[in-house]
């Protein structure tokens, strides 16, 4: 039984180290391609990855990453795909900086209100994808991606029409900036006192404490609740669920909602923390990169946060690529070898310990 | 089918004078706009066919849109549709092993392929940018357009030089209700065409044929239904998917390097706009079958097309929408759903003071008009379709778990 321990925790592990030797070789490729050294590359990306102001951008970037990873593995483990959070998350974003900036409450009221409108919105958008799911057995890959494509002409449609403020001197269209009592305190003060100094170019957005409440929540809800063990129940064989039990339309709604509640949270650490304000620089491809790191954390709280942290890392250390003449896309390559590889990596993992575990068990029999 | 829909269009351009919605042009970028939908639902049910799940149908039209803009602007535009099938077939291939060698989740690794494509896509197009011989980091240069032609007599076609009288078109000019705009249709569809689009339109049929009437259309169709009784009938159930999921992605690459070299002259960042995920939508709408995947794609790229045309056009669509929505609500109360009936009542009633106050739709809700489209005619359509039985199982040989 110990040995079988053991092997199980080295196959884990043994995914996650493929995949990364895999994404490194590819990537190396890809900059050999281009005639240029991956060795230095890589230094250099580790070098400027390391200092405090590339840490905290990290951070800041996994910070979304994460929220919206969470969104989308709340639906993997129900089996669901929502593929539709990176439009859950832009009017999440939209709405609520509007909104947000219409009245004041007292500090900490406002920013709860103004992530409780993202929240609403996040969902509404989602339950458009559960009706059509529940009622007319539409599937939601489909309709999420649709339902993406049209949050975003209707975002611009809103932005420029009816949510704008113009800011003088600039092309830009941006919602109105929100009061300070809408604004989520930064945390660089706390971060002061325990030693780590002020940088340019920005600090570490107060949503990260919002991001590890989601993540223990999340972890807490799947493992620990009835109604977790009944969404993974769902998502592993839906037929035992319904035997046992589980309302399955009612599960599909639930999750796509929830999913969509906490998307619409994921387009706030910017707003709250860095602009205050929706504009036309918002990012996007958010959530696409969430669904990698939902992928490459295997649904796993844990596992997200540091695939989350990781894609972080990697795209703002290849922001120095350019230094060397290489171009900083590469993190591209890298992230996406790295998805690649691990979900087949993933995948081939389980099936050698089903081999081991069936051998093991007919090992028993031998007796 | 086609004469109702021309017959209704007709009565809404008479009522609205809307008169895009039946013009030379409409019908012309209609069909235009329906070949990549078309060839996307085509690789989608090559592979579905064969029990592979393919998402990844928009990154591998991303690739082809790239290898087309990539390989045209090397070596012309012939060559471009070559590289831009080769460049689908890669990420076919990509998609193919991980799902039936590896047996990864087919909408999973479908998914990845999609984030794969898009930031390869946008990688090399940076390298190209950078080292001098592209124009911008998102944008190949201009590829020489392949030549158009049409029907003989009726539509003005070309050939060896005589140019034909173009009846069609001086039908169509005369104005009169309902034989000018079924002259106007047909000019479209018939008239200046691209070679590669009735090669497109004629890979319907070819497909039929080849799923229905060869024996490997019917080892590749049995792997999709019962791959255990076909692995023992003798069939190669892993190559046949492994067939199924490289058509199908050489047809995609087909359908990007159509919108990069066709549909336009260059390759864009963003090009393919979802045109992967319509195609599979009008492959479900088509219930899995060439013919109703043909109508889908066609009704999906009459949707695109209007958007780019005309916006009053698609105002002028309101009517019908409010017209479908007051006859679902009338057969809702029919079957005593009071509370459906009401809210497809309302709707109606929403829609009706829409066009009532806008007289036209603002331009970013336009863009919307074809995913919108594919939502509204997927909710209507979903309940009686029936896919192959052993869609999106993985499979492993002696039937495995």
């Amino acid at each position: 039984m110990k040995r079988l321990l053991t092997s199980r925790i080295s196959l884990a592990l043994a995914a996650p180290v493929f995949a990364a030797i895999f994404g490194l070789g590819v990537s190396s490729l890809a900059v050999l391609a281009t005639k240029k050294s991956p060795w230095d590359a890589f230094s250099l990306m580790w070098k400027y990855g390391i200092e405090s102001a590339s840490l905290m951008a990290a951070v800041n970037l996994a910070t979304a990453y994460f929220i919206a990873a969470v969104a989308i593995a709340l639906t993997f483990r129900a089996g669901l795909f929502n593929i539709g959070v990176e439009g859950q998350l832009r009017l999440g974003a939209l709405v609520s900086a509007y909104f947000g900036a219409m009245f004041t409450l007292p500090p900490v009221l406002h920013v709860m209100a103004i992530m409780l409108i993202a929240m609403l919105v996040g969902g509404s958008w989602a339950a458009i994808a559960a009706y059509m799911k529940v009622k007319r057995g539409v599937s939601e890959v489909i309709s999420t991606i649709m339902l993406n494509s049209i949050s975003g002409g209707l975002a611009a449609y809103l932005l420029s029409k009816h949510f704008t403020v113009r800011v003088p001197g600039s092309n830009d269209l941006s919602t109105k900036i929100l009061p300070k009592s809408g604004q989520f305190p930064d945390l660089m003060p706390m971060l002061n006192k325990i030693g780590i100094k002020n940088q340019p170019g920005g600090g570490v957005y107060g949503m990260l404490f919002i991001a590890i409440a989601l993540g223990i929540g999340f972890w807490f809800l799947t493992n620990r609740t009835r109604f977790g063990f009944e969404l993974r129940a769902s998502g592993a064989n839906p037929m035992a669920a319904r035997v046992s039990g589980v309302n399955a339309k009612k599960m599909t709604v639930i999750a796509l909602v929830g999913s969509g509640a906490i998307a619409g949270l994921a387009g706030l650490p910017t707003v709250l923390g860095d602009t205050h304000a929706y504009n036309l620089g918002f990012r996007s491809g958010i959530g696409f990169s969430a669904i990698a790191i939902a992928l490459l954390g295997r649904n796993s709280a844990v596992g997200m946060a540091i695939s989350a942290l990781l894609f972080g890392f990697l795209e703002v250390a290849s922001q120095t690529l350019d230094l060397i003449n290489i171009a900083p896309e590469t993190y591209i390559i890298m992230q996406g070898s790295i998805l690649l590889s691990a979900v087949v990596a993933y995948e081939v993992v389980r099936r050698f310990q089903l081999t081991l575990h069936s051998e093991a068990l007919a090992k028993v029999g031998d007796k | 089918m086609l004469t109702f829909v021309v017959f209704a269009l007709s009565i809404l351009r008479l009522v609205t004078g809307a008169s895009d919605l039946t013009s030379i042009g409409t019908a012309s970028s209609a069909l235009l706009l329906s070949v990549p939908i078309v060839l996307a639902a085509l690789g989608g049910l090559f592979s579905e066919r064969a029990g592979v799940v393919n998402i990844g149908l928009e990154g591998m039209m991303i690739l082809g849109a790239w290898g087309g803009g990539f390989f045209g602007v090397k070596y012309g535009p012939w060559a471009g549709l070559v590289g831009s099938i080769f460049c689908g077939l890669f990420g076919a291939a990509i998609h193919a092993l991980a799902t039936i060698t590896f047996g990864v989740d087919h909408v999973v690794s479908g998914v990845a392929i999609n984030i794969i494509a898009a930031g390869l896509a946008r990688y090399l197009s940076t390298i190209l940018y950078k080292g001098g011989s592209w124009l911008g980091p998102s944008q190949s240069p201009d590829v020489k357009s392949i030549s158009l032609n049409g029907l003989p007599v009726l539509s003005g076609g070309e050939f060896f030089g005589w140019r034909s009288p173009d009846l069609l078109s001086k039908l169509g000019s005369k104005n009169w209700f309902l034989i000018s705009d079924f002259a106007n249709v047909l000019r479209g569809l018939t008239g200046d065409l691209s070679y590669i689009t009735v090669l497109a339109i004629a890979l319907v049929p070819i497909s039929y044929f080849i799923l229905w009437r060869t024996s490997f259309g019917l080892r590749l169709r049995s792997a999709g239904e019962a791959p255990v009784a076909a692995e023992s009938l003798g069939v190669n159930v892993y190559a046949m998917k492994y067939a199924g999921v490289l058509i199908s992605g050489a047809l995609a690459g087909l359908g990007g390097g159509f919108l990069a070299l066709v549909a336009s002259n260059h390759y864009q960042e963003n090009q393919t706009g979802g045109r992967g995920f319509i195609g599979l939508a009008a492959m479900l709408f088509g219930n899995w079958r060439p013919g109703g995947l043909l109508a889908g794609a066609g009704l999906f790229g009459f949707a695109d097309a209007l958007q780019l045309r005309d916006a009053s056009a698609i105002h002028a669509l309101l009517i019908l929408i409010v017209l479908a929505l007051l006859y679902v609500s009338f057969r809702d109360f029919r079957r005593s759903r009071r509370i459906v009936g009401s809210m497809n009542l309302a709707f109606a009633a929403f829609f009706t003071w829409f066009y009532m106050t806008y007289s036209e739709l603002p331009g970013q809700l336009v863009t919307m008009t074809p995913y919108l489209a594919t939502l509204i005619v997927l909710s209507m359509a979903s309940q009686k379709l029936r896919a192959p039985a052993a869609d999106g199982i993985p499979y492993r040989r002696g039937g495995l778990k």
